[in-house]
């Protein structure tokens, strides 16, 4: 599965990086602590996430991450979506809750395989 | 250059977290008492019982600083620092401004309380200072700066509320005076596992939020004057002031 497909799929908003809309997700990764993330986040796994900081996009590039999808239709800062479309990794927005993403992305993600 | 004990990092009865023995006045008479020579006043998100900390401490001898620990939208705390009245008070706005309007639950985080000389309260605040404002780090570091003050984020090593667990690493475009480290941590350590150039100078303070931890961790200062330029020019390693931890 690709970014796209999460975000026809999921009915996501893309804020950023459109270049990495065609990017393989292999899972997903959920916190709010970026130094868990940092420890814990895998290669081509969508990080869902509420920090807007633009640490957010370093870490999402330093683990080679697909997308990030933020929650709560928070909009990411100004220098996050710079980094963002530098690093070509996309910003996707949701309205919904972070449990609800998850648990959306789940039922999608699995019902792949 | 004369030798000053500074603990930059109290909490006083304001904070919901703290003692209600952290009245102005202990904070004054065991400060004096353990031979600290500069406190910081850094209540959570408030800068509020400052004025009375300074009131009590007059005439002791004792410098005290206006201050708060701030709690960022990223949930990342920060000691803010300022020199006088004038900038205390328009970082007070700015916090009013940006703390969520959450009502405080006493019977579970504790009483926000304001009190006089005399230890009576003058008032108790209405909304939880526990909360992270919605305001990101940045802009916090940027307007403490503008109002000429200090901007330190507090206990870098912890597991939580700290600039590397929240944020992973120090992010580029953010201007710290300092960083303060928890009171049981190794700074050589600390420099290690972080990454931490010695250009940047480590503080100890003792995030007291009991009487008995008042001075449990400290700094030294080397200066001239005791004065705010001076304490800044210490943590910016200039103009041959310095600061050390106290061993």
């Amino acid at each position: 599965m690709k970014v796209s497909d999460l975000v026809e799929k999921l009915g996501l908003k893309v804020i950023s990086g459109e270049k990495g809309l065609n990017r393989v997700v292999d899972g997903a990764y959920v916190s709010d602590l970026l130094s868990d993330v940092m420890g814990n986040a895998r290669e081509n796994q969508v990080w869902i996430t509420l920090q807007v900081h633009q640490n957010v996009m370093a870490i999402a590039s330093l683990k080679d991450l697909a997308a990030v999808i933020l929650v709560k239709g928070l909009t990411a800062n100004e220098n996050t979506i710079q980094h963002s479309n530098e690093e070509q990794i996309p910003i996707l927005s949701t309205t919904l809750s972070t449990f609800d993403m998850a648990g959306k992305l789940y039922e999608l993600l699995h019902a792949e395989k | 250059m004369k030798k000053y004990r500074a603990d930059l990092h109290l909490h006083t009865v304001l904070s919901p977290c703290a003692d209600l023995e952290m009245s102005p006045d202990q904070l004054v008479r065991l400060a004096k008492k353990r031979g600290i020579d500069i406190i910081a006043i850094t209540d959570h998100n408030s800068t509020r019982q400052c004025d009375m900390v300074r009131k009590v401490a007059e005439g002791s001898g004792l410098i005290v600083i206006n201050g708060c620990e701030v709690n960022s939208r990223e949930e990342v705390h920060a000691l803010c620092l300022f020199e006088d009245d004038y900038t205390r008070n328009e970082f007070q706005k700015f916090l009013d401004h940006y703390l969520p309007k959450l009502p405080n639950q006493p019977e579970y985080s504790g009483y926000q309380i304001l009190v006089d000389e005399n230890n009576g309260i003058t008032e108790e605040i209405p909304f939880f200072l526990g909360n992270g404002l919605d305001v990101g780090l940045e802009e916090i570091e940027k307007f403490t700066h503008q109002l000429n003050g200090l901007f330190i984020p507090a206990h870098i090593d912890r597991p939580i509320n700290s600039i590397f667990s929240q944020l992973g690493f120090l992010p580029h475009e953010l201007h710290v005076d300092a960083l303060q480290i928890s009171r049981q941590s190794d700074e050589a350590h600390i420099r290690r596992l972080y990454d931490i150039h010695d250009d940047i100078t480590l503080i100890k303070a003792s995030d007291a939020h009991y009487p008995e931890d008042i001075g449990s961790a400290c700094s030294v200062f080397f200066l001239n004057e005791p004065t705010f330029q001076e304490i800044r020019w210490a943590l910016n390693q200039k103009n041959g002031r310095s600061v050390k931890i106290e061993a």
